[in-house]
């Protein structure tokens, strides 16, 4: 399988200091990844930080996509790219209708004109399977939405720009079990169009449920401890991070 | 903080309608009685700002001005040179008053030539797509533009509903010049400050709208003043009378930068909103980065009346700009929306007032304002109730929204209450454009410039759907424009 993205001694921090140190990760095209952690171990800033997020810093390392060092690309050449990222907290816009941005959105990152009627379709369509009320396109983006047609929107964005590669932050968190299946059905839709990779970023299993997980990895204070495949998942389940946490402090005493 | 008002500590005596000058005692704020300015003045015609009287009367000839405006303006004059430049707002010392003249004198040094056009207000003019054949007059230069077809076109139109729309010129000579008379700035008295006076001693050009009783106008009726009068846009005065349940939209302006050399506007429109009438006026104003705007604004509506401003604040480099309404009768209603982008070396100092007097009368006021690259913001509004204005309501909206560091926005409210039963309300929220906001936008291929002008656009969205569509469109166009920062 060919490598779409890499990830080579990554360190990031912020103003106020490092937060991941040497993170190393290999993602091909079409593979799910997972990534868990307890609270504040850098998952977050993982994402975001591959994202292009002007928030952090990188510090050393690299980030290859598709073989091209995007390290230094700005958000909107990453998208072009094609990578996408499922906020955790989606942004409200007012005066910018959900539909025109995703319209715009497209026309910016295939620097085409849309085809009004084709995209029009695509979009009811994809908005129909996520059990979406079509009156939302209307709408200013995000703006009382509650926390999941907020999600349900990242995700019907991401069907509608088909990247090549999604990061999902925390997409499921706060959804209630009807929502988070609605969400699982989206990724296998988007899986099934595209071939497109993943890298789930979560703290509970049930959105993996009804995904063929490819590959999980553990974070713990900015350091990606352990990977494995989807056996990982059920362990933490079972066990949860303490095991790692001690093993990170043992590791750096 | 009484201080919307210049100080205009003179009075001056017009045989005008006493409700009106009641109202201009309340929005002044001084006791008239104490003023006589015609027994101060024992020099008529002192001139202490080069405005002669000689040039007032050529400018009154020219006109064919009939003998009561010819008497009016010199009146004026001698209230302008009696009154201070106001000192509350931003500062507006590059305006040599001293050079006033040259400002005002018609058509010597007015004239310009088309090699003296600043090059971005000739780019601009291509941006924003408007037609060569316009250039020229836009930009103060052309003589006469082709127009004049269209202008007495729309005239027609509406004619036959026994609507009266003309140039203010003629409309002074016609056949409703008594009704000119009647009502030509006796809401804004030349009293009101120093550039109303100057206005009235000097304007021309302008529209005059007239829709009688029961009138229902379907279609907005355009101001073409940027195609018709000679040195119109300006010193041009618009008078509109909307009589009793009667319906008018009324749209001034373009989003064309007007240029002139002179650089000082000191317009002046009259609203009046007879029983039951509706009048809404839209205005885009957008005056190239030199100019002064000092703009007065006033409506006055009765029983049931309703007054509905929608202003665009564009260019100029500063601007008092207030539209006034005088919510006189009872139930009479009011909505301004706004919207004030300044940018680089842009002081702009804007809001409106509602002086409510009727029973039940209301008024909203949503305002929006926009500051960039060193730009200043200034909101004010004054709300005033008055004892008889009972069981009134007014509600005041006002957000702001900063695209940087190095810009500035300030609200200044100012609510006068004096009823016990009635329901005012104000909100102010200025902030920063998002970074956040701004990533995420990114994060779906929309480059940083086009990401903060779709939040702007965003931001400016309920006032701009508040404008017929072209209008709307144009804009947006300028917002875009003003974003990548290629506009004057």
């Amino acid at each position: 399988m060919s490598k779409l993205l890499e990830v080579k001694n990554l360190s990031v921090g912020i103003a106020d200091g490092q937060i991941l140190k040497d993170v190393n990760l290999t993602i091909n095209a079409g593979e799910i990844h997972v990534l868990m952690g307890p609270n504040g171990a850098g998952k977050s800033t993982f994402g975001n930080a591959l994202m292009g997020s002007p928030v952090y810093n990188v510090l050393s390392g690299k980030i290859l996509f598709d073989g091209e060092d995007i390290t230094e690309f700005t958000p909107d050449k990453r998208a072009k790219a094609g990578m996408f990222m499922s906020f955790q907290n989606p942004l409200e816009v007012p005066g910018v209708s959900l539909e025109s941005f995703i319209r715009n959105s497209i026309r910016q990152k295939t620097g085409k004109p849309i085809k009004i009627f084709s995209f029009k379709k695509e979009m009811e369509e994809t908005m129909e399977l996520l059990n979406m009320d079509s009156s939302y396109a209307e709408r200013d983006l995000n703006v009382g939405f509650s926390g999941g047609e907020k999600k349900k929107a990242e995700i019907l964005q991401m069907l509608m720009l088909s990247p090549k590669f999604a990061i999902l932050d925390e997409t499921d968190s706060g959804l209630d079990v009807d929502a988070v299946r609605t969400v699982s059905k989206g990724i296998r839709e988007y899986q099934k169009r595209t071939d497109g990779a993943l890298l789930i970023i979560t703290h509970n299993a049930a959105i993996l449920e009804a995904l063929d997980v490819d590959h999980a990895h553990v974070i713990v204070k900015g350091r990606l401890v352990t990977s494995g495949g989807p056996e990982l998942i059920e362990t933490i389940n079972k066990n949860g991070f303490e095991e790692f946490i001690r093993e990170a402090e043992t590791d750096h005493e | 903080m009484n201080n919307m008002e210049t100080e205009g500590a003179i009075h001056y005596d017009p045989a005008i309608d006493n409700s009106v000058d009641d109202i201009n005692a309340y929005l002044e704020g001084t006791d008239r009685s104490l003023y006589n300015f015609r027994d101060e003045s024992t020099d008529y015609y002192k001139v202490d700002s080069g405005l002669t009287r000689d040039i007032v009367d050529k400018i009154s000839e020219e006109k064919h001005d009939p003998e009561w405006m010819h008497e009016f303006r010199l009146k004026c004059l001698d209230i302008y040179n009696n009154l201070n430049v106001p000192q509350w707002g931003p500062p507006i010392d590059g305006l040599n008053m001293d050079n006033i003249v040259t400002y005002v004198r018609p058509n010597t040094d007015m004239k310009a030539s088309w090699d003296q056009v600043p090059e971005e207000i000739k780019s601009a003019f291509d941006k924003l797509g408007i037609p060569q054949a316009e250039h020229e007059f836009l930009a103060g230069v052309g003589a006469q533009y082709d127009s004049e077809l269209v202008y007495h076109n729309l005239q027609e139109s509406v004619a036959k509903m026994g609507v009266v729309y003309s140039d203010m010129e003629s409309a002074l000579n016609g056949p409703y010049k008594d009704m000119v008379k009647e009502y030509f700035m006796h809401l804004v008295p030349p009293t009101d400050h120093k550039f109303a006076a100057l206005h009235g001693a000097v304007w021309s050009g302008g529209s005059f709208v007239y829709i009688p009783k029961g009138v229902k106008v379907e279609v907005p009726l355009q101001s073409y003043f940027r195609l018709n009068a000679k040195g119109a846009g300006q010193f041009e005065h618009t008078l509109i009378i909307v009589d009793e349940g009667a319906d008018l939209h009324f749209i001034e302006g373009c989003s064309a930068p007007k240029w002139n050399v002179a650089n000082l506007h000191a317009g002046c429109v009259e609203l009046y909103v007879k029983k039951n009438a509706r009048l809404r006026y839209s205005t885009i104003e957008n005056w190239a980065k030199n100019m002064y705007n000092l703009n007065t604004k006033r409506a006055i509506v009765e029983e049931g009346g309703r007054m509905e401003w929608v202003s665009g604040s564009f260019g100029s480099h500063v601007s008092y700009l207030y539209p006034t309404t005088i919510l006189k009768g009872d139930k009479s209603s009011c909505e301004y929306t706004g919207i004030t982008f300044s940018g680089k070396g842009q002081d702009l100092d804007t809001g409106c007032r509602m002086v409510h007097m009727g029973k039940r009368s209301s008024s909203l006021i949503t305002a929006k304002s926009l500051a960039k690259d060193g730009g200043i913001n200034t909101f004010r509004s004054e709300i005033k109730v008055l004892p008889e204005a009972e069981a009134s309501k007014s509600s005041v909206d006002c957000q702001s929204l900063m695209l940087d560091d190095i810009s500035r926005s300030d609200t200044i409210p100012e609510i006068d209450v004096r009823v016990d039963n009635c329901d005012i309300g104000h909100e102010a929220k200025i902030g920063r454009i998002s970074d956040e906001a701004v990533f995420y936008l990114m994060s779906r291929g929309i480059p940083e410039n086009e990401a903060k002008a779709m939040i702007v656009s965003g931001f400016a969205n309920p006032i701009s759907k508040e404008l017929p569509l072209e209008y709307a469109a144009e804009m947006n166009n300028l917002i875009k424009l003003e974003m990548e920062g290629s506009m004057i």
